[in-house]
């Protein structure tokens, strides 16, 4: 499988401050990749350096294919109110004649269930129903890579649950290449096929961990899978989730030794 | 219905009062409101050429001075207000020349355009400019962060840029300072026809008021704000299609 997108060696500092320190990864075709991070950790520079919203301290993004789409998390700052859910589907078409703007857009909606929200405007929609016309406008694009800025993460629980199920099942059938951005553990094991762990400030590459968990994913049954429960609390315990802050750079590199030797046994 | 009476009772109300003060008093400076709308039936009805003379011509001054400031003013404040650093170097020049009165720049436009119609569309150009052009910077200061980043992220055209997305997301605000230059285009076309020029309703209150004829001039008077009131009827009903897109709670707040 060829890599869709990679990332060398990328820092980026804001004045004195190192928001991230050296990162590297790949990640391939048809992937569903997580960064999990505590918060604060440089998560969303990594993904406006990826993006090419901030020009990177040093280091290289390279993605093969010319275009990616973000879905941002505040869906309804994303999305634009004076246009309808079929013309913010539609926005980033403009280049492209009329009609095939329109089947796109058309398609693009029935992806994500909303055809019959065409005509509305986004804020007459529910919050999870906004978060969907955004995907769809992203997925419309046809983007080598979508891009995901804690997607799901203002929307309630239930919504949540649909939203991650309604990504695994448009990414599976349109094999789409995913980079979710998220702070929450259950989420990153439940949607990636690899998991990313970073490090608080300046963000580090702590683990790259793969997913043991078969495509075919349940709310119920795979969150009680042992190899779900297994990965969680490993992921946990690399972001050091409720212990104190301690050298984390000491903390992390025990943590990478103890990893490789899982992974060569 | 309701609404109706309660927009209009205290309106008719006074103009009752008026009428009633006014016979009784009997006073040359103070006709009753049935003389102003007798005078000015005669005086535009009966004889149309006073109003195609002077009426229609006010008309399309005002309003196309009104134009020609609103789109320069919007297509400036848009420029300004989405550059980061023009308005640090236009921000002093524009405050000063907006606290300039107008109509003290009267004689310096009569020196410049010599006395007629391009005088006086600049006099209400200069006058009315301000509200929009100060209100199209601040609404594209407005559009939001998220909303820059996906247009960056979409890599959309400039224009879609500048149409699409800057414009629209000024518009509230562009909206607020055309209502507010639309009145002052009334005011700024009365003070440019009182020199230099011999039609309009400007020259013709000036001109009633040489004649002692207060009656006449009472009813230039009237249809100024009878004017008025119709213009921003006229605007408020497209603002509201043009804004239709807003939230309704907004839409409250704009009401």
């Amino acid at each position: 499988m060829s890599n869709m997108l990679e990332v060398a060696d990328l820092g980026h500092t804001y004045g004195d401050y190192e928001a991230i320190g050296g990162l590297s990864f790949t990640v391939r075709a048809g992937e569903l990749v997580c960064v999990v991070g505590p918060s604060g950790c440089g998560k969303s520079t990594l993904l406006r350096t990826i993006s090419g919203l901030i020009e990177p301290s040093r280091g290289d993004v390279s993605l093969k294919g010319s275009h990616l789409a973000v879905v941002f998390q505040d869906y309804s700052r994303s999305l634009f109110p004076w246009l309808t859910v079929q013309g913010n589907v539609e926005f980033p078409l403009r280049s492209l004649p009329r009609a095939e703007r329109r089947v796109r857009a058309a398609e693009a909606l029935e992806w994500v269930g909303l055809s019959g929200a065409a005509r509305k405007r986004p804020w007459q929609l529910s919050g999870g129903m906004q978060q969907r016309v955004a995907i769809a406008r992203a997925l419309a694009y046809r983007p080598s890579l979508l891009l995901m800025d804690e997607p799901f993460a203002s929307v309630d629980a239930q919504t949540r649950f649909e939203l991650e199920d309604l990504l695994l099942r448009v990414r599976r059938e349109h094999d789409t290449t995913v980079l979710v951005v998220t702070h929450d553990i259950d989420e990153s094991v439940y949607l990636g096929d690899r998991i990313l762990v970073l490090s608080g400030s300046p963000a580090r590459l702590v683990a790259d961990l793969e997913v043991p968990l078969p495509a075919e994913r349940d709310q119920v049954t795979t969150r009680t899978d042992e190899g779900f429960v297994a990965l969680r609390s490993k992921v946990a315990r690399l972001l050091n989730v409720g212990k104190p802050s301690m050298d984390v750079e000491k903390w992390a590199e025990a943590e990478r030794e103890s990893l490789s030797e899982t992974v060569s046994s | 219905m309701t609404k109706f009476l309660q927009r209009w009772t205290v309106f008719a109300g006074l103009v009752a009062v008026w009428q009633l003060l006014g016979w009784f008093a009997d006073d040359p400076f103070f006709p009753p409101p049935s003389k102003i709308v007798s005078a000015a039936w005669d005086w535009w009805v009966l004889e149309p050429e006073n109003f195609t003379g002077h009426v229609v011509p006010s008309v399309v001054r005002l309003l196309s001075g009104w134009v020609i400031a609103s789109v320069l003013g919007v297509s400036l404040g848009l420029l300004l207000g989405r550059s980061d650093r023009a308005m640090e170097y236009a921000g002093p020049l524009l405050v000063f020349l907006r606290s300039i009165p107008p109509p003290a720049l009267v004689p310096v436009f009569l020196l410049l355009f010599k006395a007629g119609t391009s005088m006086q569309l600049a006099t209400i150009v200069f006058g009315v400019i301000w509200p929009v052009l100060l209100n199209s910077v601040d609404g594209a200061r407005s559009v939001d962060v998220t909303k820059v980043d996906t247009s960056a992220v979409f890599r959309i055209p400039r224009w879609q840029w500048v149409l699409g997305v800057v414009l629209p997301a000024a518009s509230p605000k562009i909206f607020a300072g055309l209502r507010v230059s639309l009145s002052l285009s009334l005011v700024l076309m009365v003070i440019s026809e009182l020199v230099g020029t011999d039609n309009g309703i400007g020259s013709q209150l000036m001109q009633a008021q040489r004649e002692f004829d207060y009656t006449r001039m009472w009813a230039g008077i009237v249809l100024l704000g009878v004017l008025g009131y119709g213009l921003n009827t006229a605007l408020l009903a497209v603002e509201r299609r043009a804004l239709a897109w807003q939230p309704r709670s907004r839409d409250e707040q704009h009401a």
